[in-house]
């Protein structure tokens, strides 16, 4: 209690000393789990950052760390960037949510912004992208480009966001290709080019030629262009540099709209502790240019499913949707509700083989 | 011409100074290397070392730095014994996760009894958890003459997967939304490893370790196993005429180092990081080593040592987010450390003569 008193008290004053200086400049941490480097997830949060800094000019000062373990690590990080007058703090790992809560309650002036985690506060908000609009995308291109009906997907760990995409992949390719055939390898990791290149031979060699990716790097990619005849889409970057084949698509994480909304809501004190979940309407979720590779035909299709998931007039898990087991879960027409969507843990009737425990 | 001349007697004033010399020349090229980036090096030095002993926030980073420093050197201090006689464990970081997943779990399995009985249990089955994990080269070695090295660094791997196991499965937080990672600890007060004075980060893990470095005094300057480390160590052939038991060695070695590094994975899974997750390893365990090296495997040495690792962690981290310097950077730097520690180490045992070598 001491610890927090203290600390709150040296917040108060530092805002308080600087409070003149601070007025018009507003500063926004941002905390990475990979290096900004990384082509991928951290890639695409630091385009966000820069995005911030493009709109506001001089009106922003951000600060990051990059490479942040996740723990106590990450709760010094965040504690620093608090301590030293940062209004606005984006943690951007799902590891990070034990650390934000607890340097929050801390801070009882500063914001944060959790990205995909689950616990909230007053001056603790979450947000993550509907990531699985894009997985329906991708399935659809995947099951009409398939000719061996076995498609690749490399997962990353076992967690509900994964799980989601392969169910929502699986489901799109099945509606346009009933024979189609998922093979699931787990990564175990969310960026190691070796490992992710194993993945994807061993894919591969299974028959798979189409590869779905729910891990960072590009490996997977060069692999499969090692390989011929594969196809593969990017993740959470573009990765156009294996434009037009293998890579036919993408799905694009856009953090720059929401970053630039939160950070204009704490300038303006509209800031207010939300959940937020936006997909490819609201811009979260980009979909790749779907390259030349891919028929016309293909090609409309998937964009008429990206469309109508961006105006809200289909949804990607839509009834009749039966659990692995067969049991039950949508009846016709009936569309997934947000809280079972955030915990899922479970496959859709069709998936072979088991969800590692 | 600029040769190098052996010593007839290692240099005791080069051992000494060695650490020292190797930090101002870290600070140095360092220094540079910061400059080259196009940052302050003078402001880039200072905000390392200086900012969390004597900065604006020290009463926060100084905490800090026990919390940081308690399982490098908890974790050095064990690898020392066996560094010493030659006994190479380098799976520490093995070690340490399967002390955590042992301590958390044994601990978890009475979730949520309040008996003041779980955190002395859990210290132990944190204990038990390292020192099984070190057995395994231990007796790998001493049977079947397996290079420890090897066998125990694999483990780390090994050790790796078991933590991704259990925090998907077995000790996962069933209100946890099936999102991987246990019961967070630090919200379950007979089990939380908490500050014993609010505010000064002194937990039970920092002084596990300085009594550890104590332990460690006493037993290679007071006991017998103490002198047949040091002997093994220094003259094999020697050790082996003084009746000393390799195999006897070994074990113990291996097994008070991974008992410590398991030790320090309790104290921080149930305190500074309250939970088992998938990323709970930040690489404490091969820190060590570089700490017990950079202590010259001395407990005091590893101390010291510790100290100033956690200082160029904390360090960096804020003049990572103050001057905006890139990881990389602050990693080399730390590199570096380890690096000039070694070269200038040449000059113990070698000294630059000038001119042409004498004929003798």
């Amino acid at each position: 209690m001491k610890l927090t008193n203290l600390l709150t008290s040296a917040a108060v004053a530092l805002g308080l000393a600087a409070g003149a200086a601070m007025a018009d400049t507003t500063k926004v941490g941002f905390v990475y789990v990979g290096p900004v480097g990384d082509g991928g997830w951290t890639y695409e949060h630091d385009q966000g950052r820069k995005a911030v800094e493009a709109e506001f000019g001089d009106k922003v000062e951000t600060v990051y760390v990059e490479n942040v373990a996740e723990g106590p690590d990450a709760e010094r990080v965040m504690t620093q960037m608090a301590l030293e007058g940062a209004d606005l703090i984006f943690t951007t790992s799902f590891g990070y949510m034990d650390p934000t809560i607890n340097v929050a309650k801390k801070f009882p002036n500063v914001k944060f912004e959790h990205a995909t985690g689950y616990k909230r506060a007053d001056n603790v908000s979450t947000y993550s992208a509907r990531f699985y609009e894009g997985r329906a995308v991708q399935g659809t291109i995947a099951g009409h480009m398939t000719e061996s009906n076995i498609i690749g997907y490399i997962g990353s760990y076992p967690i509900p966001e994964v799980i989601r995409g392969i169910n929502s992949a699986y489901l799109h390719a099945k509606k346009v290709n009933p024979d189609v055939q998922f093979k699931i390898v787990w990564a175990f990791t969310w960026f190691d080019p070796a490992k992710e290149a194993d993945a994807a031979k061993v894919l591969i060699e299974q028959g798979a030629d189409v590869i779905l990716q729910h891990t960072d790097s590009t490996a997977p990619q060069a692999a499969a262009q090692a390989a011929g005849n594969v196809i593969t889409f990017g993740q959470a970057s573009d990765m156009s540099e294996y434009a037009p084949k293998p890579r036919v698509s993408s799905i694009i994480d856009d953090w720059a709209p929401y970053y630039i909304a939160r950070t204009r809501a704490v300038m303006d004190g509209t800031w207010e502790s939300a959940d937020t979940w936006d997909g490819i309407g609201a811009g979260m979720v980009g979909i790749g240019e779907i390259s030349d590779a891919v028929p016309a035909d293909v090609k409309a299709a998937a964009l008429a499913i990206k469309d109508a998931q961006a105006d809200g007039s289909y949804h990607a898990f839509t009834g009749p949707i039966n659990k692995q087991d067969g049991s039950a879960w949508l009846a016709e027409g009936e569309v997934a509700d947000d809280g079972t969507l955030a915990g899922m843990n479970f496959y859709v009737e069709g998936i072979e083989g088991d969800i590692p425990q | 011409m600029i040769r190098l001349e052996k010593r007839p007697q290692p240099s005791r004033a080069w051992s000494m100074a060695t650490p020292l010399v190797a930090v101002i020349a870290t600070m140095i090229v360092g220094g540079l290397l910061f400059a080259a980036l196009g940052k302050p090096p003078v402001e880039a030095i200072r905000t390392i070392f200086w900012e969390p002993l004597f900065g604006e926030f020290s009463f926060y980073y100084r905490p800090q730095l026990l919390v940081k420093g308690a399982p490098l050197v908890l974790i050095a201090i064990g690898l020392s014994l066996g560094f010493r006689a030659g006994i190479w464990n380098i799976g520490a970081e093995g070690q340490y996760i399967m002390g955590a997943i042992f301590g958390a779990g044994a601990g978890l399995a009475f979730y949520p009894s309040e008996s003041f009985l779980i955190f002395p249990f859990m210290v132990l089955a944190g204990a038990f958890g390292g020192w099984i994990w070190a057995m395994i080269p231990a007796i790998l070695k001493t049977r079947f003459g397996t290079n420890e090295i090897l066998v125990s660094l694999m483990l780390v791997y090994v050790a790796e997967q078991f933590l991704a196991s259990v925090s998907l499965g077995l000790l996962k937080n069933p209100e946890g939304f099936g999102f991987p990672g246990s019961r967070n600890l630090q919200s379950w007060d007979a089990a939380h490893n908490a500050e014993l004075l609010t505010g000064t980060g002194m937990h039970w893990g920092v002084v596990a370790a300085l009594i550890a470095v104590i332990f460690a005094y006493v037993l290679l300057n007071r006991h017998m196993t103490g002198y047949h480390i040091r002997l093994t160590g220094e003259a094999p052939r020697a050790a082996k005429f003084a009746g000393v038991n390799p195999t006897r060695l070994v074990l113990f070695c291996l097994g008070t180092s991974g008992a410590l590094a398991g030790l320090a994975g309790l104290f921080e899974v149930s305190g500074p990081s309250g939970q088992i997750s998938i990323d709970f390893n930040v690489g404490y365990g091969f820190t060590a080593i570089i700490v017990a090296f950079l202590g010259r495997l001395h407990p005091v040495g590893i101390l010291l040592a510790g100290g100033l690792m956690a200082l160029t962690y904390i360090g960096g981290d804020i003049a990572q987010s103050n001057l905006q310097l890139p990881a990389a950077a602050i990693q080399v730097f730390q590199g570096m450390l380890l690096f000039f520690l070694l070269a200038f180490d040449l000059l113990t045992n070698f000294r630059i003569a000038i001119g042409k070598p004498e004929v003798a």
